[in-house]
């Protein structure tokens, strides 16, 4: 059985791929990591530079956690996500919450929230610290 | 100095003011954002022109203009994409420092570059201008005729790959400047009554701009997003002050004059002055890993090039970029012409933008050195929110020129062909000065041909035109010995630097 989680450059995304290592370590199942963009600006903080992802599964496979990375540009990061956990067959998908504001609620979706709420499998939310 | 300091008085007002820091705003921003530059933002704003003072919207229309040169190196250094063609050079040098941790050192040499050439450029604009004017009112038809004639030759050739593409590019220009009835006789109007007033200039350049550049951004909409380097608080050393200072100069040195000649803007300038620099070093192993002079250099030049540009274009009316080009036609849809009657007739508006110049510098300095971290933040907005927003003012702008709904149906046919154009490498600003110049080259050989009576040796029967036609003849010389040299068959090695960053390094010449 797979673990998938949701990776992105900031605390959140870091404290997900942390704990979701952790669990594949302890488990001794493959990890898979997504970081997906929709790729419709010039400067996406969310989609990791190559050298922290590289960093990040150097890291990961000194720690001796079986790792892949899927980066894509996608229509939909949340949607990518969810076909990542769906194709490995996951037995859980780990995201990252972060809080977010009024007003940003309402203009801007949340992968999180969707990922929960759509996955077929069981979703862990981590949050850091 | 009486003049300039009536001028300072206009610029100076709460209005003037508001509306150059709005012009350096915009022009900053729309500089950031590789696609969009201050030809784009100029045209979708000309509709301004029907609501707001000569003087207010001209000013706002030259600190968009200068914020456009301080924008575009902000992009360059941060993200290796240029945000302007006139900064695709600063990006050769300027990522290399950034990637070594001097991003903050690169932006403040190209922002307090770009201020230092600004101000030289703006004063030499100041001592220059009317003394050409001076000049340039002597001149009769027939100069005038062959002066405009060479222009449109100097767009076409100077720039770009193929020569080919910018002949293509002039005609198509010339012909849509020929649909009307002006002489009398109707014009490629196909019958059509709504044609028969020519078409708006404003609708044209709307479409090539906006309308081009949306349809060619949803083609290409998904892209790998780009790495961006941070940056804090620009700042830089004692040995970054030593060694730039004379690349400032240099550049304004390039930058200006070739402002002032039609050889399409900055990109010239910029690369030469690259060179130079590289050639002049103290330190010719940090070039291409990041050395300050080649930032330095080429920032200077296109600020400077920005004010040379003002040159002809206030004293003979005669635009040499595509961002000069939409300023001329908001200087039309006020009535005024620039050219030599401008300084003489509506004194107190060119000094009061000649003086708002100054302003906007100081303004774009200050808001540019403790900013770029901010402006940097530009880049996170989706595409398609901020071309949706370019769609809407490029729509309202066209249909509020005639209030005419067949107005929006040449601005999406025209806009289909400027989406051809980038598809076909085909630059935009031999068409836009084809459509601006076309007519008034036709006004001036009518005007020549009905004081001689007919007769054609007039148009060669002054010093000054006989001088231009030798210049351009000796260009014409050039490019045929230039096709004979090189096989026709192979093509030209791709003269653009860089990965295109945006339409603009088509050969816009912003």
């Amino acid at each position: 059985m797979t673990i998938v989680v949701a990776f992105s450059p900031d605390p959140y995304g870091r404290a997900a791929a942390d704990h979701a290592a952790r669990l594949a370590h302890d488990a001794g199942e493959p990890l898979v990591l997504v970081n997906a963009t929709k790729g419709d600006s010039y400067v996406d903080k969310r989609y990791a530079h190559d050298d922290e992802v590289a960093a990040l599964q150097q890291r990961l496979v000194t720690e001796g956690v079986d790792v892949e990375v899927r980066r894509d540009v996608v229509l939909d990061v949340a949607e990518a996500v969810l076909a990542v956990a769906e194709e490995e067959q996951a037995r859980l998908v780990v995201v990252g919450v972060r809080p977010r504001t009024p007003v940003g609620k309402m203009i801007l979706g949340s992968v999180a929230q969707r990922v929960i709420l759509d996955a077929r499998c069981p979703v862990l939310a981590v949050k850091p610290g | 100095m009486d003049l300039f300091l009536d001028g300072l008085a206009t610029a100076a007002t709460p209005t003037n003011l508001f509306f150059a820091a709005l012009g350096v705003l915009l022009g900053t921003a729309v500089g950031v954002l590789p696609g969009i530059g201050p030809a784009m933002s100029i045209a979708l704003l000309l509709p301004i022109t029907f609501s707001v003072a000569p003087e207010s919207a001209i000013i706002m229309f030259a600190g968009i203009y200068y914020g456009g040169m301080y924008g575009g190196s902000t992009t360059s250094i941060l993200l290796n994409t240029p945000g302007e063609s006139s900064s695709v050079v600063t990006a050769i040098e300027g990522n290399k420092m950034a990637k070594a941790g001097r991003a903050a050192q690169a932006l403040a040499t190209a922002a307090i570059g770009s201020f230092v050439a600004g101000t030289i450029g703006t004063v030499l604009l100041v001592l220059l201008a009317p003394n050409v004017a001076d000049l340039v009112v002597k001149l009769g038809s027939p100069s005038y005729f062959a002066i405009l004639l060479l222009a449109l030759l100097a767009v076409t050739t100077v720039l770009g790959s193929s020569k080919l593409r910018g002949f293509v590019a002039l005609f198509l220009g010339l012909t849509i400047g020929l649909v009307g009835t002006t002489t009398g006789q109707a014009r490629l109007t196909f019958d059509q009554p709504l044609l028969a007033d020519g078409i708006d200039i404003v609708v044209v350049a709307v479409a090539i701009f906006a309308i081009g550049e949306a349809l060619w951004v949803a083609a290409h909409l998904r892209r790998k997003p780009l790495e961006i380097i941070p940056v804090g608080q620009p700042w830089m050393s004692r040995a970054d002050w030593g060694r730039s200072w004379k690349p400032w100069l240099r550049g304004t040195a390039f930058g200006f004059p070739f402002g002032a000649l039609p050889a399409g803007g900055a990109e010239v300038p910029t690369f030469l002055s690259y060179i130079t620099e590289r050639r002049l070093s103290k330190h010719p192993e940090e070039f291409g890993k990041g050395a300050i002079e080649g930032v330095a250099g080429p920032e200077a030049a296109n600020n400077a090039s920005a004010a040379g540009t003002l040159v002809p274009l206030l004293a003979i009316g005669l635009p040499t970029t595509a961002t000069a080009a939409i300023i001329l036609v908001a200087f039309q849809s006020y009535g005024l012409q620039p050219g030599p009657q401008l300084f003489t007739n509506s004194g107190p508006l060119v000094w009061a933008l000649l003086a708002s110049l100054f302003i906007a510098n100081t303004l774009l300095l200050v808001l540019n050195l403790p900013m770029a971290p901010l402006w940097a933040k530009l880049l996170q907005i989706p595409r398609p929110y901020l071309y949706a927003g370019i769609l809407f003012f490029a729509s309202l702008g066209a249909y509020s020129v005639n209030f005419q709904a067949f107005d929006l149906a040449l601005l999406l046919a025209f806009g289909l062909l400027g989406l051809a154009m980038r598809r076909f490498a085909i630059p935009v600003l031999p068409l836009i000065v084809g459509v601006i110049l076309g007519p008034r080259l036709e006004q001036n050989l009518s005007e020549a041909l009905e004081i001689s009576g007919g007769d054609v040796s007039t148009l060669w029967g002054e010093p000054v035109a006989i001088v231009v036609y030798v210049i351009i003849a000796l260009i014409l010389g050039a490019l045929a010995v230039g096709a004979l040299r090189k096989d026709p068959e192979t093509p030209a090695p791709d003269e653009r630097p860089l990965a295109r960053a945006g339409s603009n390094s088509n050969g816009l010449g912003e």
